[in-house]
């Protein structure tokens, strides 16, 4: 039965019922408050982004559509009517232009928060955040200092092709001087994006187009205006003691689901949120494997030199001895994404691929 | 003008190009401005279009000669305004029959000419304007020779143009948020960066504000308002109307300056840049200095515009064409611009026009593609320095025995100041560490704790310079 809502919520993307029935046999094994309330992740980062325009009037919003239109995806909705056209700036399309504009309006003390349409569009962009925004506090010692949030959908869609579908997690993540975060829960969403917003660094904020819509329970305390979570640590979403799990973003969900049939299996999975690409939470992760003695990460975006690629060094470096098998890793197909649905299905990381491989590592099967 | 447009072989717009040329009418301009000039080619649009995003000049001035028998009073409403038809088929020229002229006020010779307009110059002001000239120029010269002698790994001076460098922070207020592209110390040294700062980073030792991370000339200073500067081309532009973005969010007196090359002009980040200042209605200065070469690329490879001063008008900004070599002209032209940048909230784009009399860095040699006498013929006949000089002369503010006295003034400064600067201590192994973040994180303490141990455990691997 998990097997194949799994399958049909790949094909076409999620919709809140079948998650919803998905779900229900998911909320005893988490660990979430017991508030009643659901959120989707647009409306959490869109509450995350209100809140903090409120608090600070140096933050402000730029990117394409992200005024009069509501955002591409709504994420800024209603933001132009509360705080005007000032604060939510609608850019000309040039990716390289207002992302230069922002960094040199965080360099002058204002806090952008600036919007990609999809960080595919950010490669247009990448030298200002790598070589003006990433690098500007080294380079000046200190003199100057970037407090700039980039954001927007990273990773696949559904049916979007190759220029629309990358992960940039692995390469934004090996630049040092940037934070790279990738929620998943409406409650991640919320969290990271405030304290992202109130980093003094610039931070690279990797969402999910497929995950605005899902809907997640919320806890009050993550509800309020002044929550927020540390960046640079991971979130342990089940815990288990047979096979630790390491994921992000919208592969948490596939990491959960892989868990429940593995448990039917008799094989208790540990599932770990990154939450954090960079800094990455090796020690949550080191714990967890030498609880565990087996490793599985799994990611969306391309193998090699992949955010899997550096936990697996991480593990092997730091845990080795405490290793029962060989680390696994579940990445995309290496390949541009392909259009087709069923070949987009193929090239990315499905439950069963996750099932299989931590049964590999448990030595259940070859 | 009327008679100009009968003849109408030419477009209409090619006549109103040719007749709006500099950027401001002496009456609306500051009353700072001095002129003996009763008419001439300096009128042009009176009413800055504070409120309406949307009004396009160009168009009002066409629909208001309707009267002329091709434009048979047709227009079209188009999104940005008016648009008149015309029923000849009239390609504009891909350039004016005339070049853009170039504002001075001094000729070749120093001398002030008749015509001229510009902002008076106060006698201290004057004087420190042209000792700061000659102390940018001794201090690239002592710089470069000390590169050559293998004491410095690198540097990139600035000969040919002082008075660009000099006369725009003159024009300035210390307000002014400056992002330089690198050949503009002489900003710094106006400011009050001393030649031991200089030294210092160039030498990259623990004095160094940049804290011995990057090449020599890459200057940069919090207080001064000089951005660091970022050796990537033209980068600084779209940061520079982020910048004026903020000043103007905050209601600051104060506008952004940004300097780029003929070269940096070729980039996108300018096209990107100018685009949105003039959008977003940003305080900025974009100041090119037009020095004639990109390394070895001539500006005939470089665009076949005339020049980068027409570039503005395509992005609705307003422009002046300065002669880079003549510090008052630069002084002038800076000061009005920096007044209606921030008064009328717009941009400004300045080209001065000038030469790059030194290689392009100390890993250049320019006389592998340009020759030696154009180079001299720069250096000779239109040298800034000289220029100024006679002027300032001729006020009676200057003479030789002032000049000797500041020479050997700042001879002796320079070579204490890179004797200082090459005994002091390199920086701290923590400082490999720090800033990458505001706090630095765990990853990091733990890599510093890791190589300081390194380094104790094979101290002959490790150079004995570094203080740990």
């Amino acid at each position: 039965m998990w097997g194949i809502l799994g399958r049909r919520a790949v094909d076409g993307g999620f919709s809140a019922s079948s998650l919803r029935r998905m779900r229900s046999g998911l909320v005893s094994a988490r660990s979430y408050a017991a508030g009643s309330k659901e959120m989707t992740v647009r409306d959490a980062l869109n509450s995350a982004i209100d809140e903090e325009m409120s608090a600070d009037p140096k933050v402000f919003v730029m990117g394409e559509e992200v005024g009069q239109y509501q955002g591409a995806y709504k994420i800024s909705k209603g933001l132009l009517e509360k705080y005007g056209p000032e604060r939510v700036y609608d850019t000309p399309i040039t990716e390289a232009g207002f992302t230069g504009i922002g960094v040199g309006a965080a360099y002058a003390g204002l806090k952008p928060v600036v919007e990609f349409m999809t960080f595919n569009f950010s490669m247009q962009a990448i030298d200002h955040i790598i070589n003006s925004a990433a690098k500007s506090n080294y380079m000046s010692a200190g003199q100057i200092n970037v407090p700039i949030v980039f954001r927007g959908p990273n990773g696949a869609a559904a049916g979007v092709g190759a220029q629309h579908s990358q992960c940039y997690a692995a390469w934004y993540a090996s630049v040092p001087g940037l934070k790279v975060l990738a929620p998943y829960s409406a409650e991640d969403a919320r969290g990271l994006l405030k304290a992202a917003i109130r980093d003094p660094d610039p931070v690279v904020f990797l969402e999910n187009e497929l995950l605005y819509g899902e809907s997640f329970p919320i806890s009050e305390e993550a509800l309020d205006s002044s929550f927020c979570l540390p960046i640079g640590k991971a979130k342990i979403e089940r815990e288990g003691k047979d096979v630790t799990i390491t994921t992000f973003s919208k592969m948490v969900g596939f990491a959960l689901k892989a868990a429940e049939k593995l448990a039917e299996e008799g094989i208790s999975a540990e599932v770990i949120n990154l939450r954090s690409i960079r800094p990455l939470d090796r020690a949550t992760i080191n714990a967890s494997v030498r609880k565990t003695s087996r490793l599985v990460t799994v990611e969306e975006g391309f193998p090699q030199h992949g955010v899997c690629a550096e936990i697996c060094a991480s593990v092997v470096e730091e845990s080795f001895s405490y290793l029962d098998a060989p680390v696994e890793r579940i990445a995309g197909a290496d390949v541009p994404m392909p259009y087709a649905a069923n070949l987009e299905r193929l090239a990315l990381p499905q439950v069963e691929d996750i099932v299989r491989a931590a049964k590999r590592a448990c030595f259940r099967s070859k | 003008m009327a008679q100009h447009l009968k003849s109408s072989s030419k477009s209409i717009l090619l006549n109103i190009l040719r007749h709006n040329i500099g950027f401001s009418s002496p009456s609306h301009a500051s009353r700072h401005l001095r002129h003996n000039l009763p008419h001439g080619p300096l009128s042009t649009r009176l009413a800055p279009n504070l409120i309406t995003r949307y009004c396009n000049t160009m168009v009002d001035t066409l629909s208001s000669i309707g009267s002329h028998e091709d434009t048979n009073s047709q227009v079209m409403d188009f999104p940005g305004g008016k648009v008149a038809f015309t029923p000849e088929i009239h390609f504009i020229s891909e350039s004016n029959e005339e070049r853009v002229p170039c504002y001075r006020v001094l000729d070749d010779n120093g001398q002030q000419l008749t015509n001229s307009q510009f902002v008076p110059v106060s006698k201290e002001i004057a004087v420190k304007m042209y000792s700061d000239m000659v102390t940018l120029q001794m201090m690239d010269n002592i710089f470069y020779e000390a590169q050559r002698q293998g004491r410095l790994s690198f540097y990139a001076t600035a000969f040919g143009e002082e008075a660009i460098n000099i006369a725009s922070a003159a024009a300035l207020s210390p307000d002014d948020v400056i992002f330089p592209q690198y050949r503009e110390p002489g900003v710094l040294l106006w400011r009050g960066f001393t030649l031991q700062e200089f030294a210092n980073q160039c030498f990259g030792n623990k004095s160094d504000y940049g804290k011995g991370r990057q090449m020599p000339v890459h200057y940069g200073s919090n207080k001064l308002n000089y951005f660091t500067v970022s050796a990537t081309i033209a980068t600084q532009l779209p940061n520079a109307v982020g910048a004026a973005y903020s000043l103007k969010m905050d209601g600051k007196d104060a506008c952004a300056v940004t300097f780029f090359g003929d070269g940096g002009s070729s980039e996108g980040d300018f096209h990107a840049a100018l685009n949105f200042a003039a959008v977003m209605e940003a305080p900025v200065l974009f100041i090119c200095r037009n020095n004639g070469w990109a390394i070895s690329t001539p500006t005939s490879d470089q665009f076949r515009s005339d020049g980068v001063v027409v570039k503005g008008r395509a992005y609705g900004i307003r422009s002046i064409r300065v002669d880079g070599n003549d510090a008052l002209a630069m002084y002038s032209a800076v000061h009005e611009a920096r007044e209606m940048a921030i008064r009328e909230r717009r941009p400004i784009l300045i080209e001065a026009l000038t030469y790059r009399v030194g290689h392009h860095s100390t890993s250049d040699d320019s006389t592998r593609y340009r020759s030696a006498d154009e180079i001299e013929w720069w250096n000779k006949a239109r040298n800034p320095l000289s220029r100024f000089r006679t002027w300032v002369e001729s006020n009676g503010w200057w003479s030789d025995e002032t000049e000797s006295d500041l020479r050997s003034r700042i001879k002796k400064e320079m070579l204490e100041a890179i004797r200082v600067a090459e005994k002091t201590e390199k920086p701290n192994l923590n400082h490999m560490f720090s800033d990458v973040y505001d706090v630095p994180p765990l990853n990091l303490r733990e890599q510093e704790l890791l190589v300081r141990q390194a380094i104790k455990s094979h101290p002959l691997d490790y150079p004995s310079d570094v203080p740990l």
